[in-house]
């Protein structure tokens, strides 16, 4: 029942691409081809967050009783920060920005690679070694701050390996500056020709926004965890009042960065819907300018709301009320963002194809996000609501159901291109919708417990919680179905799928117009943009119906 | 507790009501916009499935009146938001003058609450019905948070800082409450109840259970004299350092000609780190405390000279102000 052409039989797998170019394991490890650093990346995120996942399971696990089912209260801590950190700074941030866009932003706007390609390789250790850095914490002691590591408990109280895992995010911290500052240059400096900033790609614009907080916020989280690890390591006295520091101050350099971080997580992905949408509504995004300009407006207000995590700190009254209004305001260039997919639709040809299945999902998972934003930037209702389980579903709607829809969505939009093979389409859109049921179950929940009242990170709770505790983990075992089912199939795809051809949905961005999988060099000729984006009236190329027929080659300019 | 799935808990407090109301508006709101988005992409999702598999779309690009639209309405509705929210904060944060005040400590991993009286508690917080309650908040060790979920209202318990927070109990009854902020090991075990009580019976409470119990003022002023603090701080003014009568809720000038209000963080910090702040007309020749008091003991300190109220101010200085300029 696809509504996408059936593949053409005819299709063959490219005689040389980027896969194939070289062989072997030093070809792999020392390549500068941005698009094997991205699979480089697939591996190392998926490792992430499959370690992250283990976690969370156990986490829903131990809270199917209030007394706590599974581990002790020690290790329970260890569990929600251990997944925390693995999650957020291993697998959300680097996985869209650094697996897609590393992947695409070149061959969207018509690169060979990325401006400084050995950076890009050196972005990749760096990420490792930062990582091997926090795996050394998890296995010698574990991690029980919380991934917020707030003072004093983080540097003078907690008895677990603090050091080692502050060490390993400082390092990995230069691995998204370096990323984000490649994919500015390369914006800037290696656009076809034709390729006019307004004719960019949604998916360039939300890595440009991306990479604008990766360069001003990374560098302010990196010294700040530095910084607890020196009053943990030399009891110099940043944060604890006992040696003279303030504890509020971590509170305030830490949230700097982690709130834009947010947006760091969920740009990317609303850059991947920006894209699935027009492809499968077959017209142009309504809206292009606001969409892009939308995604800066994000980035730079962003930078502005971080105290609205600190309404109970004792902070002044004026500023929470400063925060509280800025918070408002960032909240309407993502409702802009909704409105303008959810107008693209409208007298679309609307394919279900499974790309299509995730965007659409992610919509409502991150309208559902974004709007519960409004309860928590509410002065008086966050007083309530603050650090307790409302929060966790809040931010798992954003970053679970926004950034992971987005980017399994993106996984599947460009496997394609990315393997060169389509992988089973039933079984994907089955996948995408146990996904999306599974996710609510698992963290609707959630809501209703903030709103009684159970705070966050408790290893056992009072007896009155236990109903919607055991729902919360009975969604999540189908939600663990619905990631372990695409990591299944698209692994069977990459040598048992049928061959994609150059452009299977088919699809007006550059990407599509060079081989699947590309090339090495991506493009066998420089290409030449003429078109708008997202434009399909006028792209007799893509061989659809009620297109104009190629133009005489005289008039092709 | 209730045998149903509630979707709220009880109201218990005076601001209990406020930010249900605010959750109602919000919700209402969002789900307005919640359900126009789902039922318009359902729709196009059906209306405009594509049936055959080379028809394209029709190439709308945009509308600006639209956008100008869903900028300015979501606007306004957020800054209602923001209004509402606004209001019951600066309510919140704005702690009447007449309230009963309990200083609540926290430490790894248990409460403890002094009563105006001395009497002190374990994981429990005894309040009267119909009183403005002032919580005065402490910490030993790491950042807690008082959170009662019955009453909307919570505050972070930070080391090296005072925080307050007040409410007015509604409804006797015993409610639960918790350490919302992440403190370590046992987290979740640093709950306890707030029981509420007829005014009657929290009097008959107090008087009961007080025997063997220290009054703050009392173990303040014992500290003062055992810390030797009277020595400088004599009461008639004429001492090395300013005489501390009717200090507490008024204006002192400071060395530098700025002003501050006497409030309890300004008299733990001026206890803790002298010299952040010296009083006009003083040299700055205190010790510092740091690291010699217990928070126990600080705050009984603090009580002892909260109770210095009633007693004139002699001045050697303008450095502190009559105790009638508070605020």
């Amino acid at each position: 029942m696809s509504t996408t052409p059936p593949p053409n039989p005819e299709y063959k797998m490219p005689r040389e691409d980027y896969l194939n170019a070289t062989y072997g394991i030093k070809s792999w490890l020392l390549t500068t081809d941005h698009k094997r650093i991205a699979l480089l990346y697939l591996g190392s995120v998926t490792v992430f967050f499959f370690i992250g996942g283990i976690f969370a399971t156990m986490i829903r696990i131990h809270l199917l009783t209030p007394a706590g089912a599974l581990v002790t209260p020690e290790t329970y801590n260890k569990l929600f920060t251990m997944h925390g950190v693995a999650m957020i700074f291993f697998f959300l941030i680097p996985s869209i920005p650094a697996m897609l866009g590393n992947f695409l932003i070149p061959l969207m706007i018509g690169a060979k690679d990325l401006a400084f390609p050995k950076i890009n390789l050196l972005s990749w250790y760096i990420y490792i070694i930062g990582g091997c850095f926090v795996l050394y914490s998890f296995g010698t002691g574990g991690l029980d701050t919380g991934w917020t590591f707030y003072t004093p408990l983080s540097s003078v109280y907690s008895n677990s390996a603090v050091t080692p895992a502050v060490l390993g995010i400082f390092i990995n911290g230069f691995s998204s500056i370096l990323t984000g500052l490649n994919f500015i240059v390369t914006i800037h400096t290696m656009r076809a020709p034709g390729m006019t900033w307004l004719r960019l790609p949604l998916f360039v614009w939300a890595h440009y926004a991306t990479s604008i907080i990766f360069i001003l916020g990374t560098p302010v989280i990196a010294i700040t965890l530095l910084l607890a690890g020196l009053e943990r390591m030399f009891h110099l006295g940043f944060f604890n009042p006992a040696f003279g520091g303030d504890p509020i101050l971590f509170q305030h350099l830490f949230w700097f960065y982690s709130h834009p971080a947010v947006y760091i997580m969920v740009l990317p992905a609303m850059g991947v819907v920006s894209e699935i949408i027009p492809t499968f509504a077959r017209k142009p995004i309504f809206g292009y300018s606001f969409i892009a300009g939308s995604s800066i407006a994000i980035a730079v207000i962003g930078f502005l709301v971080w105290a609205h995590h600190m309404f109970v700190t004792g902070e002044s009254t004026y500023a929470a009320l400063t925060f509280s209004f800025l918070s408002y305001l960032v909240a309407i260039p993502s409702a802009v963002k909704v409105f303008n997919w959810t107008s693209t639709l409208y007298k679309g040809s609307i394919s279900w194809d499974t790309p299509m299945i995730y965007a659409l999902g992610f919509i409502g998972l991150f309208t559902i996000g974004g709007l519960t934003g409004l309860f928590l930037a509410c002065l008086g209702l966050d007083i309530h609501i603050h650090d307790t389980y409302f929060v966790i579903a809040h931010f798992h709607y954003i970053m679970v159901g926004g950034a992971v829809m987005g980017y399994v969505g993106g996984l599947h939009y460009w496997w394609p291109k990315i393997t060169g093979k389509l992988y089973p389409e039933a079984l994907s859109r089955f996948a995408a919708i146990v996904l999306f049921i599974g996710f609510n179950l698992t963290f609707f929940p959630q809501f209703i417990l903030g709103y009684l009242g159970m705070p966050r990170r408790y290893h056992s709770y009072p007896p009155e919680f236990q109903v919607l505790n055991v729902l919360s983990t009975a969604g999540a075992s189908i939600l663990a179905l619905g990631y372990l089912l695409p990591m299944a199939y698209l692994t069977w795809s990459m040598r048992y799928g049928k061959v994609a051809g150059p452009n299977p949905w088919p699809a007006t961005g550059l990407e599509w117009k060079t081989d699947s999988p590309p090339p090495t060099e991506n493009f066998h000729t420089t290409p030449e943009v003429t078109w708008e984006p997202y434009d399909f009236k006028d792209r007799p190329d893509l061989g659809l119906a009620g297109v104009k027929p190629l133009a005489p080659a005289h008039g092709d300019d | 507790m209730q045998s149903q799935l509630p979707m709220y808990p009880e109201q218990a407090s005076n601001f209990a009501p406020h930010v249900d109301g605010l959750m109602l508006f919000i919700t209402s709101v969002c789900l307005f916009f919640a359900v126009c988005i789902t039922i318009a992409i359902v729709f196009f999702f059906f209306k405009y499935r594509r049936k055959d598999p080379n028809a394209v779309g029709v190439a709308i690009e945009g509308d600006s009146r639209l956008e100008a639209a869903w900028m300015i309405v979501p606007l306004i509705l957020a800054m209602a938001m923001f209004a509402g929210g606004a209001v019951v904060y600066v309510d919140y944060r704005t702690a009447p003058k007449d309230t009963l005040d309990v200083y609540v400590i926290g430490k790894q991993w248990m409460w403890k609450a002094q009563q105006p009286n001395g009497l002190k508690e374990i994981n429990e917080l005894h309040v009267p019905v119909g009183r403005n309650v002032r919580l005065i908040l402490a910490s030993e060790d790491v950042i807690h948070d008082f959170f009662v979920p019955a009453f909307r209202v919570k505050m972070d318990v930070i080391p090296g800082h005072y925080n307050t927070m007040w409410f007015r109990p509604t409804r006797p009854g015993r409610y639960h409450f918790f350490c919302s902020q992440y403190c370590g090991t046992n987290h979740a075990l640093m709950a306890g109840w707030v029981t509420v009580m007829e005014p009657s019976d929290y009097a008959a409470w107090l008087a009961g259970s007080s025997g063997g119990q220290t009054n703050p003022v009392v173990a303040g002023e014992k500290l003062f004299t055992e810390k030797a603090c009277a020595t400088c701080h004599v009461a008639n003014g004429t001492g090395r350092a300013p005489s501390l009568n009717g200090l507490y809720g008024g204006q002192v000038l400071l060395a530098d000609g700025s002003k501050v209000v006497a409030d309890d963080a300004y008299i733990r910090e001026s206890i803790l780190q002298p010299n952040a702040k010296i009083v006009a007309g003083y040299q700055p020749v205190m010790p510092t405390f740091q690291g010699q008091l217990t928070e126990e003991q600080l705050l009984a300190l603090n009580a002892y000279i909260k109770s210095l109220q009633s007693q004139p101010v002699p001045a050697k200085s303008a450095g502190i102000a009559p105790a009638t300029g508070k605020n």
